[in-house]
């Protein structure tokens, strides 16, 4: 019990923001037409690439002498660009296609 | 100084992403929305890299770009090339991407924060979540491009994977309590995660992979929120739990449109032996077919007609041939649109955006709600493979797995013609009573084939 007071103490901010961005994320998709679900989950999918942030800090914080977490980190700054990148260009590329086309 | 600045920066991104995903709701401000979270992921990306307190090698500078600079033209490359119909895979596999990252962070971080119990707890917690979401995704990817076509399920998979997840739990608690320094139990954990990400997705029938991709989608923004936590870096944080909590909404969004609860996809009730085979022997009778040129005559006398268009449309590449075919109609003086299921094609909105890349204009799609009081007045609807969301077993069959999911009424119409290449049973594995029906003919052959076939004939009409 003390461990979680101790826990909520430390990470007070933090707490608060996971509590308010959970009702956030339900309050802006709440009214989504099903026409736009599968761009909507697109969208959603390249904003978790947000992950490479952490990896890039997981490189900044490492000695470039520790090889095992240089490669580790090097994979992992790789992956978390194409989830981002490769996320928002084929969202991008199905919004495209719903502009209005002129007759 | 820069510490304040950072802060700021995470921040706008953090707004961008709100904004963002607020704006993809809406038709007419998606496009813009999602290049707004774009904009502000690449101010966190570059934000972080420069604004970094101390000194930082050469070396590290060049080997984050160099992961940057290929993970951007791969990333890029591959989802400009990607086919529109092999989409959901891409999101998966992508998805699958994003947990690997999670996961391999936890692997670095382990022995930097092993005196430190809570970090220890955040960071396994933020692994596990990880590596289930990448190997899930890329069995869920492997199962919808057709490598992994069967559902696999082991003995008493339902007992076996709660144990798996519980053991998981259980050794990670094992790990944080016995504050050991040992690694040979974090690459343990590692692997036993992985394979419960299999085991998980494994015996999930392939209907059920969007739900499948959406839920695991919202698991990688909660390891990238675990990353969050562990850095108190609030970008990660807020962006990883938007998409966690927006996620699991939209996956509850889904299952409601399919009117499957989460807990039986999971735990699969669907496509059980017994109740499939108890409806098929419940419907039979002689199916009426008609050729092209039959069809071609009565559409040309129709005042409206309404297109009910499934995943057998985006299987034969036939959305081309779909617009072509309403094009000639429209100069005929017939009225046409399409009618889409919440859950038309693999994924919900997949049939739109395979509609909208052959041009159809986005009025023309009109929503389940919105049409179905219209089929009473509709002269002939046409069905192109589309199967269980035309069943009105849904609505008068309470013994059937797809009681009570919302369908297209398109019994309501004078004329039905359904495009199948062959007799087999839907996703479900149900037979469809529509089918066996007076006012229903049926159009045999594959959708791109017999629509050109169609089109010729109303061509030659004139």
């Amino acid at each position: 019990m003390n461990e979680i007071i101790e826990f909520f103490k430390v990470h007070q901010d933090m707490v608060f923001i996971v509590v308010l961005m959970v009702f956030v994320g339900v309050e802006v998709i709440g009214k989504v037409p099903a026409v736009l679900h599968t761009p909507l989950m697109s969208g959603a999918n390249a904003i978790h690439g947000v992950v490479v942030v952490g990896a890039i800090i997981v490189m900044l914080n490492s000695k470039s002498s520790d090889y095992l977490a240089m490669g580790l980190g090097f994979v992992a700054v790789f992956l978390g660009t194409m989830n981002v990148v490769g996320g928002f260009v084929v969202t991008d590329r199905m919004l495209e296609m719903f502009k209005k086309k002129k007759k | 100084m820069n510490i304040d600045i950072i802060h700021i920066i995470y921040l706008i991104a953090s707004v961008t992403f709100i904004l963002g995903l607020k704006m993809l709701s809406n038709p007419k401000t998606a496009r813009n929305g999602n290049l707004l979270a774009a904009a502000g992921m690449i101010a966190a990306i570059l934000g972080t890299i420069f604004l970094h307190q101390g000194r930082i090698d050469n070396v590290i500078y060049g080997l984050i770009f160099g992961a940057i600079a290929l993970g951007t033209v791969v990333g890029w490359l591959t989802a400009k090339r990607v086919q529109m119909t092999k989409m959901p895979e891409l999101v998966s596999l992508f998805n699958g991407m994003g947990g690997a990252c999670a996961a391999l962070i936890g692997l670095v971080e382990f022995h930097h924060n092993v005196n430190n119990p809570t970090n220890v707890a955040i960071i396994l917690a933020g692994m596990i979540i990880g590596s289930v979401s990448f190997s899930g995704s890329i069995i869920a990817w492997a199962k919808l491009n057709g490598t992994l076509k069967n559902a696999i399920r082991l003995p008493k998979y339902n007992i076996l994977n709660t144990a798996i997840m519980v053991g998981l739990f259980a050794y990670a608690f094992f790990i944080v309590w016995s504050e050991t320094h040992s690694e040979v139990h974090l690459y343990l954990l590692f692997f036993a995660a992985l394979i419960y990400g299999v085991l998980f997705v494994i015996p999930i029938g392939g209907a059920d992979m969007p739900v499948v991709i959406s839920l695991l989608n919202s698991f990688t923004g909660l390891a990238a929120a675990f990353g969050g936590f562990l850095y108190g870096n609030q970008v990660m944080l807020t962006g990883g739990i938007l998409v966690g909590s927006a996620g699991t909404l939209l996956t509850l969004v889904m299952c409601k449109a399919m009117n499957r609860p989460l807990f039986n996809v999971i735990f699969g009730a669907f496509g059980e032996s017994d109740t499939s085979q108890a409806t098929e022997t419940g419907t039979q009778g002689t199916v009426k077919e008609v050729g092209p040129s039959d069809l071609a005559v009565q559409m040309n006398y129709s005042n409206k007609i309404l297109i009910v268009p499934g995943y057998g449309l985006a299987v034969a590449q036939a959305q081309h041939i779909i617009k072509e075919l309403e094009q000639i109609l429209e100069d005929r003086g017939v009225e046409v649109a399409y009618a889409i299921h919440p859950v038309a094609g693999r994924m919900p909105g997949h049939m739109n955006v395979l509609l909208a890349e052959s041009n159809v204009d986005y009025d023309k799609l009109k929503e389940m709600e919105d049409v179905n009081p219209e089929f009473s007045q509709t002269d002939l609807v046409l069905v192109v493979g589309a199967n269980d969301v035309v069943n009105p077993a849904a609505k008068t069959d309470p013994s059937s797995p797809i009681f009570g999911m919302p369908i297209l009424e398109v019994e309501n119409a004078k004329h039905v013609v359904v495009n199948k290449r062959s007799m087999n049973a839907g996703y479900a594995g149900i037979q469809n009573e529509l089918f066996f029906r007076d006012k229903t003919s049926m159009l045999f052959g594959d959708a791109k084939k017999v629509l050109t076939e169609l089109v010729e004939e109303l061509k030659a009409l004139d």
